[in-house]
């Protein structure tokens, strides 16, 4: 069975929706990203509670109509870009707090 | 164009003030020569005024937040602060003097994601630095703190104000900056106190060592470029904005006062008395600076310099009139281009007018002084309201 997979918003970066979109600014280089509403729609349910498959299914499913195994599988190559670029987390286990993470672990 | 860029664009279509200026407190460590502040304490906002203001201007649409003073650090409740501010997700810059940052606070600061620190440095000589913020030590206390916040991996920016006390040393000064890593910006610019006072331009450097500088390649780049001769407004340019100022972004002073610029003392409201959003939206005062373009501006319009110029709306309203020339940009493009504008021509005009009175009229007994161009009292009038805001 897959594990499940949990998603939280960094802590060390900035954002703002503008508009659709979402402006993102990583801290670890400065960088600045845009995200497209669907990617919009899981930054914003990132709480490190919720697993991907339940945000995939209540949010995007919904409100953009697409098929939930597709969807899930875009949304975790999403997560996993947005990982890379140091904007979003990614953990087995629920993330509780980010606050207290050292630089390395929020960007492991 | 930078996305960066590409998202100003969008935040103006779409109304939103995307980047805000916040002092925190006008109080200060240093008593820096050339500042514009009166640095005592009437009555700054609380940390609950300043939280419920941060939420406002979250959900305002507001990105980049600049923290400035004054000195933060005075503040003792900074770090709740900033604290509160990155919980809301704003891109953070600050601005400081860094005396008082130790390697706790860098650590601190790195850990809280700030994007930027702005350290004002005026000189790589302890003579000269120190004698401008009149703080003996302040040079070595900043550059150590310098040294922390780079150790951090932080960016670090230091600030250099080009004025008469320091104009030879600015190259020294980004030697250091290099030589440390952090990046260097200078500005030749001292503005007028936030009350209107123009005694503080006394220090700003002359044109012939103005043209120097901005023909210093190691500091300007392409000298050919940044010199080249002016050009007149187009079509285009004459229905262009002047700033951001208003349009994208604003300032907060510790009191709540809203103006368009820091540099643009224009009150436009409180926010302790409104919205934030309320005033950004409603202020007939700001509806009235978005409404300049540059085919308003009588003088500027017509001038040789209109497509080039870099005319700042705040200091032309500090000399007196929010849509007439800012003498100070004039002055700095003459410097560049060696071409008068419109504006210095016609007070060149004036002054040979006043000259051939003197000539044709006998001696006078009682030497009349000129009059300052702008006093508190015209600000007043003006519709600022500024000068009552800070002094209350």
């Amino acid at each position: 069975m897959k594990k499940k997979l949990y998603v939280a918003r960094s802590p060390r970066i900035a954002a703002r929706k503008l508009g659709e979109e979402t402006l993102v600014m990583s801290a670890q280089g400065s960088t600045l990203f845009t995200l497209n509403p669907t990617a919009t729609v899981l930054w914003q349910a990132a709480d490190g509670i919720t697993a991907l498959d339940a945000i995939v299914e209540r949010h995007i499913c919904s409100e953009f109509e697409v098929e939930a195994e597709q969807a899930i599988r875009d949304a975790e190559a999403l997560a996993e870009d947005l990982a890379r670029h140091g904007i979003l987390l990614i953990s087995e286990k629920p993330i509780s707090s980010t606050r207290n993470l050292t630089v390395q672990e929020q960007y492991r | 164009m930078s996305l960066m860029h590409e998202m100003g664009e969008r935040a103006l279509r779409l109304g939103v003030p995307f980047s805000v200026h916040l002092d925190l407190t006008y109080r200060c460590n240093e008593q820096c020569v050339h500042c514009y502040l009166d640095h005592d304490d009437h009555g700054e906002m609380t940390t609950a005024e300043i939280k419920h203001l941060l939420k406002e201007m979250a959900d305002s649409g507001v990105f980049i937040l600049t923290l400035s003073g004054g000195e933060i650090f005075l503040r003792k409740d900074f770090f709740e602060i900033l604290e509160y501010a990155r919980d809301l997700t704003f891109c953070i810059k600050l601005k400081t003097n860094a005396v008082l940052i130790r390697e706790a606070q860098a650590a601190r600061l790195r850990d809280l994601g700030v994007q930027s620190i702005q350290v004002s440095i005026y000189s790589h000589r302890p003579e000269v630095h120190d004698a401008i913020t009149k703080v003996p030590g302040s040079l070595k206390r900043s550059l150590k703190a310098i040294r922390f916040l780079k150790s951090q991996g932080l960016r670090v920016v230091m600030a250099n104000v080009l004025m008469t006390e320091n104009m030879h040393d600015y190259r020294g000064t980004q030697a250091l900056a290099n030589e440390i890593g952090a990046e260097y910006t200078m500005d030749p610019t001292v503005t007028p106190m936030m009350d209107g006072g123009r005694t503080v331009l006394e220090l700003n450097v002359g044109e012939s060592d103005l043209r120097n500088v901005f023909r210093d390649e190691n500091l300007i780049g392409n000298v050919d470029e940044f010199c080249a001769p002016p050009r007149a407004a187009n079509e285009d340019d004459l229905n262009s904005l002047p700033c951001s100022a208003g349009h994208t972004s604003c300032y907060v002073s510790p009191y709540g006062e809203f103006y368009p610029c820091v540099q643009f003392p224009l009150s436009c409201g409180n926010v302790r008395e409104q919205r934030f959003i309320d005033i950004w939206r409603h202020s007939e005062r700001l509806k009235e600076v978005r409404s300049i373009r540059l085919r308003d501006l009588s003088s500027c319009s017509k001038c040789a310099h209109g497509g080039s110029c870099t005319r700042c709306p705040g200091l032309a309203f500090m000399e007196g009139n929010m849509r007439g020339p800012s003498t100070q940009d004039c002055e700095k493009s003459f410097a560049r281009t060696g071409i008068p504008s419109l504006n210095l021509l016609s007070k060149k005009q004036e002054q040979d007018k006043d000259k051939d009175k003197d000539q044709d009229s006998p001696p006078r007994l009682v030497q009349i002084q000129l009059v300052p161009a702008i006093t508190g009292r015209r600000l007043a009038e003006m519709g600022g309201g500024a000068v009552s805001a800070i002094a209350s």
